[in-house]
């Protein structure tokens, strides 16, 4: 076995030092093609052997959490909403509005997510409620961002297919960087919702979102739009960008905690794998962190098996623990971890952070030519 | 002349109600389910978004939730329910005859 896998990461390895030369991650570019023909795309990938019984039971849904959680996330709100407006005009506004912003975001951003496979509550519409709410709240369009997101985990980090790589390799700090306060996300974001309000599609938008959807996407634009007009005009009744403060805004000011997390998920990792455990990463964090995320630490367990809810994730965690890599004990060893790798392939793009297996676990599956033949056990 | 037959798939206790199993013919392959009312049926096994073998969802009640993207169909009329699937699944008339569950393919 250990030569098997000793064997795979040379091979892995020969590929991606062949890919040194800068990449185009464009998914309507030559890598997509390349992608396809390699089999990469819409490929198999590998899964933990789980007994059919136990993941019945982990992807069972409930609504009790979710509704426990968004009591207390929209609880909170009013309540630093409450404060950061008592504090506006002193300089008590900076701390209260960064946390009411801390708090709008991102959570706003896990929900988003977890609404969006559909999984957080049992009941189809509140998944489809908060989806759109969050959605907004993040700024991000419901329709496109869903379809992107299936695309993200058809083609998890596939160069040329997956629309969701935060950063190329070498990685562009610029980027990384003015994500802090949204910067590069959001305008790209606002410019699209022009794009969509007078029913034009972007083309790489056209690689993963059916025709069948465009009029949709339309109209939630248009919607978007008007809700944002709404705010600036209260803005300009009020004489005062308070009103913007609390809606719009906060998806700026308040983005540090969504990127902190974003690029802990995936960078300083593999390209062009199939396997979830060389390309994602699971990370410890704490009660208040795992609130906020809603157990998106557990990154690879999620990948590997998206129909599990995130509040059975931590359960999840414990079955799949001996076929996967140790989890990064903090969310700050992550991020030292990912910074350390980002610095390392700035010199060195074919440069991966890949750790140790358990004995227990089965070898890393690097790409299609490895059939594992796997068999679950009933 | 139709050229559809019925096909032994699997035993009646093969599947647990709300559950659902894969059962590969030939170079085809389906989803046999049992719905939480204990009733049968048969449709294609993959996906008609992406190529994903539908027997890994999850069945709740009369809907089967694809494990990849987690599109929904409904069981008993193969109908597309939940984005990322917008195309209905093809489904197959289902027998039950003694102890084994048959699918006209």
């Amino acid at each position: 076995m250990a030569e098997q896998q000793a064997h795979q990461a040379n091979q892995a390895n020969q590929a991606h030092q062949a890919q040194r030369a800068k990449r185009n991650y464009s998914i309507i570019g030559p890598e997509s093609k390349r992608a396809q023909e390699r089999g990469l795309a819409s490929a198999e990938w590998y899964t933990s052997p789980i007994p059919r019984a136990k993941m019945k039971e982990l992807m069972k849904r409930r609504n009790g959490p979710a509704i426990r959680d968004t009591i207390i996330w929209f609880g909170g709100l009013v309540i630093l909403g409450y404060l950061a407006y008592l504090s506006w005009g002193t300089w008590w506004a900076i701390p209260a509005f960064l946390a009411y912003g801390v708090l709008y975001a991102t959570p706003g951003d896990s929900r988003w997510h977890e609404c969006g496979h559909g999984t957080a509550f049992k009941t189809p519409w509140m998944n489809e409620v908060m989806y759109q709410i969050a959605s907004f709240m993040v700024l991000r369009s419901a329709t496109p961002w869903r379809w992107s997101h299936a695309r993200h985990h058809t083609d998890t980090i596939i160069v040329g297919r997956d629309p969701e790589i935060i950063t190329e390799r070498p990685p562009i700090w610029k980027i990384l960087l003015l994500e802090i306060f949204h910067l590069y996300g959001g305008p790209n974001e606002i410019r699209r919702f022009f794009l969509h309000t007078v029913g034009r599609m972007g083309e790489e938008e056209k690689e993963y979102i059916p025709e069948s959807q465009f009029r949709k996407v339309y109209w939630e634009a248009r919607v978007y739009l008007l809700i944002i007009l709404a705010i600036a005009g209260a803005c300009v009744y009020a004489g005062s960008i308070l009103p913007a403060m609390f809606v719009f805004l906060p998806s700026f000011y308040g983005a540090a905690v969504v990127i902190t997390f974003g690029v802990t998920q995936h960078l300083g990792l593999y390209e062009d794998v199939l396997d979830h455990r060389l390309n994602s990463r699971t990370i410890y964090m704490n009660p208040v962190l795992r609130f906020l995320y809603w157990n998106m630490n557990y990154h690879v367990e999620h990948h590997m098996f998206p129909m599990v809810p995130y509040h059975a994730l931590p359960k999840l965690h414990e079955e799949m623990k001996p076929d996967c890599p140790a989890a990064r004990p903090s969310l700050w060893a992550a991020l030292k971890e990912v910074v350390s790798a980002l610095i390392k392939q700035k010199k060195d793009p074919a440069y991966v952070v890949v750790k140790p297996l358990p004995p227990t676990a089965r070898p890393y599956m690097y790409g299609i030519e490895h059939n594992l033949d796997i068999k679950v056990q009933a | 002349m139709s050229d559809l037959q019925w096909v032994a798939a699997c035993g009646v206790d093969d599947i647990e109600e709300e559950d659902v199993i894969r059962f590969d013919h030939g170079d085809r392959t389906f989803a046999i389910y049992r719905t939480d009312k204990g009733d049968w049926h048969a449709s294609d096994g993959y996906c008609t978004h992406e190529r994903f073998h539908l027997s890994n969802g999850l069945v709740m009640g009369s809907v089967i939730e694809c494990p990849k993207h987690n599109g929904r169909f409904d069981i008993v009329t193969g109908a597309a329910k939940r984005a990322p699937v917008c195309v209905d699944l093809k489904k197959y008339p289902v027998k039950i005859e003694g102890d084994t569950v048959y699918i006209r393919i």
